[in-house]
């Protein structure tokens, strides 16, 4: 389309992030490790130590026991343990507890879940509505845990949306549910490093998040789970992590994605300032423009890095199409089947129409974004938004 | 040029997206999504809308290095094509549904949202070949490969549609392509050719039309009726499930009087008679056909030509007459010097003069010589 760029202008950190130097380090420091951390001898001590340092490591980062941290392989495993997992061993423990509540806006490794715990475990599972800015509507979120309290399994609200960057009122989700001894998990995957995440705090029983969206490896992230909850595991094995997720754990993974956490963490006051300046320059600029772009989600209550915006009669895969021929990565923020967008459930769930959530586009920022990404996508968006209105199949 | 490369996911649609990339041109490779939920088809199924064939598609861009990018169409092959599809064979006719998405999706909605991105052309791997024309247009032409030749298929373009096609496999024969495919690392060289209509997944046309048109009329039964004593020789639940020319599937429990096979020769989707006779019956050699679509311009004076009246189908000798002369939008009038058999209306008439694609005619009615239409 146009001539190769010479160098990628990445806004798509949500889908996920380049690896902190100092966990890429951690990493292939212990790739040539020998020692399975479950065996016994020097080699396999060796090895669980660095495991066990690693937990210690996510546990300060986040506030939570080091027991409370059981590693899995990522964020979709971590969300389908915490359902599954909960549903079961709450519904075992007694047969009425059969509900399920979460918003509408969750992530498909939740969506997904719920539709498969519905289908083959007979669960009632309620999606809360959201409000135009994608946050849960809590009148209808109270009402239906006070509706019949004692038939609530588990409560299960994002920290962060992945699409529109929403921050969810997950206090006040945790305020209704402690009253009656329900759990909360919370898909906290876009929220770790970005806004400040305490385990302990924040009053939730479980929480997931994963490696490659903080600065950490592919492959490797956590479910936090208090440590008096019960949870039936998806994995049986070897025993590992106290019997909840058996599997040989990856030592070297853990070791990075304990490195990545432990500096996000760190760095997340001055990450967050830096990388929403950043954000509202791209907006205020891309509007200034495309005048009738607008912001989607929450102006002020929003992960920092996150733009999501409406491009009016302008398909939102044409204009990731020219965009991409231009070296600018970015996103149409919903899932795909066969590489076909959907309609994000995420903007119809908000209000949108078919045509308005396909009219948008997702651009998020990360730690190595630069005021150079911004001005090209700035500088590069007018043209693209003109060509693809040309484009659009009547 | 930027070209779009419209990859089904087969071998041919590969090759031709390598080769246009090869010729220097700047190609992004396209798969057409026409599956309202490509979710529903699983591995096995045929067809061109499956999500292997997408992966497939997408792993010959990488191979071959370009860009490639999945277009939602399904909104417009539904209405376009199967809506059509299914219309036309409720009122009696057999359409093909292939030209159909040339004309309404592959080269119009597919071309024009290119052009409107800033490409300049579309290539597939449609076995054809553009050569310029004396006056310097753009002429459509068959393939080298008169076996896998699809220019019948082409038929309904227009001179501005071909003047932005290429067709790069059509000077070439298949198992050559399948070689150069292998060569080139495309792991769908083996890949069988697609035959089916690509939205009936098993490949049965009647009872895919038995589901989709359900109760919705003229989709109801009626007799079968013989041409020449004009008994009532049977009863059938439908009249999608036939086609002119027909000979199985009949289930007459009465043998003709001269014990040869019938044939279906008329079907009335109004009534629901299916009227059945002798093979002769089925010979026809005055066509004539509305709707044209001419490749470049239409015929002023009667054009001595050939037309092709099926995919893969024989070329007959033919006398075409557009009325009025030189008419884009007139009545095609054709003269067949080769008699054919079992040509149902709804099908395309595609005519050439040697081996360049005049345009094309959907079928209205046919007659023999002597008997009336």
């Amino acid at each position: 389309m146009h001539d190769a760029p010479d160098h990628t202008v990445y806004l798509d950190h949500a889908a996920t992030t380049p690896m902190l130097p100092a966990a890429v380090e951690t990493m292939t420091a212990h790739l040539g490790d020998i020692g399975n951390p479950s065996s016994l001898h020097a080699s396999g001590r060796a090895a669980r130590r660095i495991v066990e340092e690693s937990r210690e490591t996510i546990a300060q980062a986040l506030n939570c026991r080091p027991g409370e941290v059981v590693f899995t392989s990522g964020g979709t495993e971590a969300d389908n343990l915490a359902l599954k997992g909960l549903f079961w061993s709450r519904h075992e423990a007694d047969p009425r507890r059969i509900r399920i509540l979460a918003s509408s806006v969750e992530h498909h490794a939740v969506l997904d879940a719920l539709d498969w715990l519905a289908e083959e475990e007979h669960a009632e599972v309620e999606l809360l509505s959201v409000d135009n800015r994608g946050r849960l509507d809590l009148e209808a979120y109270r009402d239906a845990v006070e509706r019949d309290p004692g038939s609530v399994a588990l409560v299960s609200v994002m920290w962060a949306n992945n699409e529109v960057g929403t921050l969810q009122p997950i206090e006040d989700v945790v305020a209704v549910a402690s009253r009656h001894g329900i759990p909360v998990h919370t898909d906290a995957v876009q929220a770790v490093g970005a806004v400040p995440v305490d385990f302990a705090a924040s009053g939730v029983d479980a929480l997931t998040l994963t490696g490659h969206k903080l600065g950490g490896p592919y492959g490797v992230g956590a479910l936090l789970v208090r440590r008096e909850l019960s949870l039936t595991p998806l994995l049986h094995g070897g025993g590992q992590e106290r019997d909840i997720r058996s599997g040989t754990l990856d030592m070297p993974a853990i070791a990075g994605f304990a490195t990545a956490v432990e500096h996000a963490v760190k760095v997340q006051p001055e990450y967050a300032e830096r990388v929403a300046a950043l954000r509202d320059d791209l907006v205020a600029r891309v509007i200034g423009v495309v005048p009738d772009a607008h912001l989607h989600g929450d102006p002020d209550a929003r992960l920092p890095g996150n733009a999501h915006l409406g491009f009016p009669d302008c398909e939102g895969d044409s204009l990731l199409m020219l965009l991409d021929a231009r070296g600018i990565e970015c996103s149409t923020g919903s899932a795909c089947s066969a590489g076909v967008p959907q309609p994000s459930h995420v903007l119809l769930a908000m209000g949108l129409d078919d045509e308005g959530a396909r009219h948008s586009l997702r651009f998020t920022l990360g730690r190595t974004s630069t005021q150079a990404d911004v001005d090209a996508l700035v500088e590069a968006i007018g043209p693209a938004v003109e060509r693809a209105r040309g484009a659009r199949i009547q | 040029m930027k070209v779009v490369a419209a990859m089904s996911g087969g071998v041919d649609s590969a090759v031709a997206a390598a080769r246009a990339h090869d010729a220097g041109h700047d190609v992004t490779g396209i798969h057409l999504a026409l599956s309202r939920n490509p979710a529903s088809y699983r591995s096995g199924a045929r067809g061109c809308c499956t999500i292997e064939d997408a992966n497939d598609a997408r792993r010959a861009a990488d191979v071959i290095g370009i860009p490639f990018y999945v277009w939602d169409l399904s909104e417009r092959f539904h209405e376009d094509v199967v809506e059509d599809f299914m219309n036309e064979y409720a009122a009696g006719h057999t359409p093909n549904p292939c030209l159909r998405c040339n004309e309404k999706i592959k080269f119009a909605a597919v071309l024009d949202k290119a052009l409107a991105l800033g490409f300049d052309a579309v290539a597939t791997g449609h076995y054809a070949q553009v050569h310029p024309g004396p006056d310097g247009t753009a002429e459509l032409h068959r393939a080298v490969d008169p076996g896998k030749d699809q220019s019948y298929v082409l038929g309904v373009l227009t001179q501005e549609q071909i003047a932005h096609s290429l067709f790069p496999l059509g000077d070439t024969p298949k198992p050559q392509v399948r070689d150069e495919a292998a060569a080139r690392g495309l792991l769908v060289a083996d890949k069988p050719d697609s035959h089916d209509i690509c939205f009936v997944a098993d490949g049965d046309n009647a009872g895919w039309l038995r589901e989709k048109l359900g109760e919705r009329a003229p989709n109801h039964g009626g007799a079968i009726v013989d041409s020449e004593s004009g008994r009532e020789l049977g009863r059938h639940d439908g009249t999608f499930g036939f086609t002119i020319g027909q000979r199985k599937g009949l289930r007459l429990g009465t043998p003709a009087p001269d014990g040869k096979p019938r044939f279906v020769l008329d079907i009335e989707p109004v009534s629901g008679t299916v009227t059945v006779g002798p093979r002769a019956a089925l010979t026809v050699d005055r066509i004539t056909a509305d709707r044209p679509r001419w490749c470049g311009a239409a015929p002023e004076a009667s054009l001595h030509g050939a037309v092709q009246l099926r995919a893969h189908g024989t070329e007959h000798r033919a006398l075409v007459t557009v009325d009025p002369p030189g008419s884009t939008d007139g009545t095609v009038e054709i003269e067949l010097l080769d008699p054919a058999q079992g040509i149902a209306p709804g099908q395309a008439a595609v005519i050439y003069d040697g081996t360049r694609v005049v345009g094309s005619a959907t079928i209205v009615s046919t007659a023999r010589s002597g008997v009336p239409a």
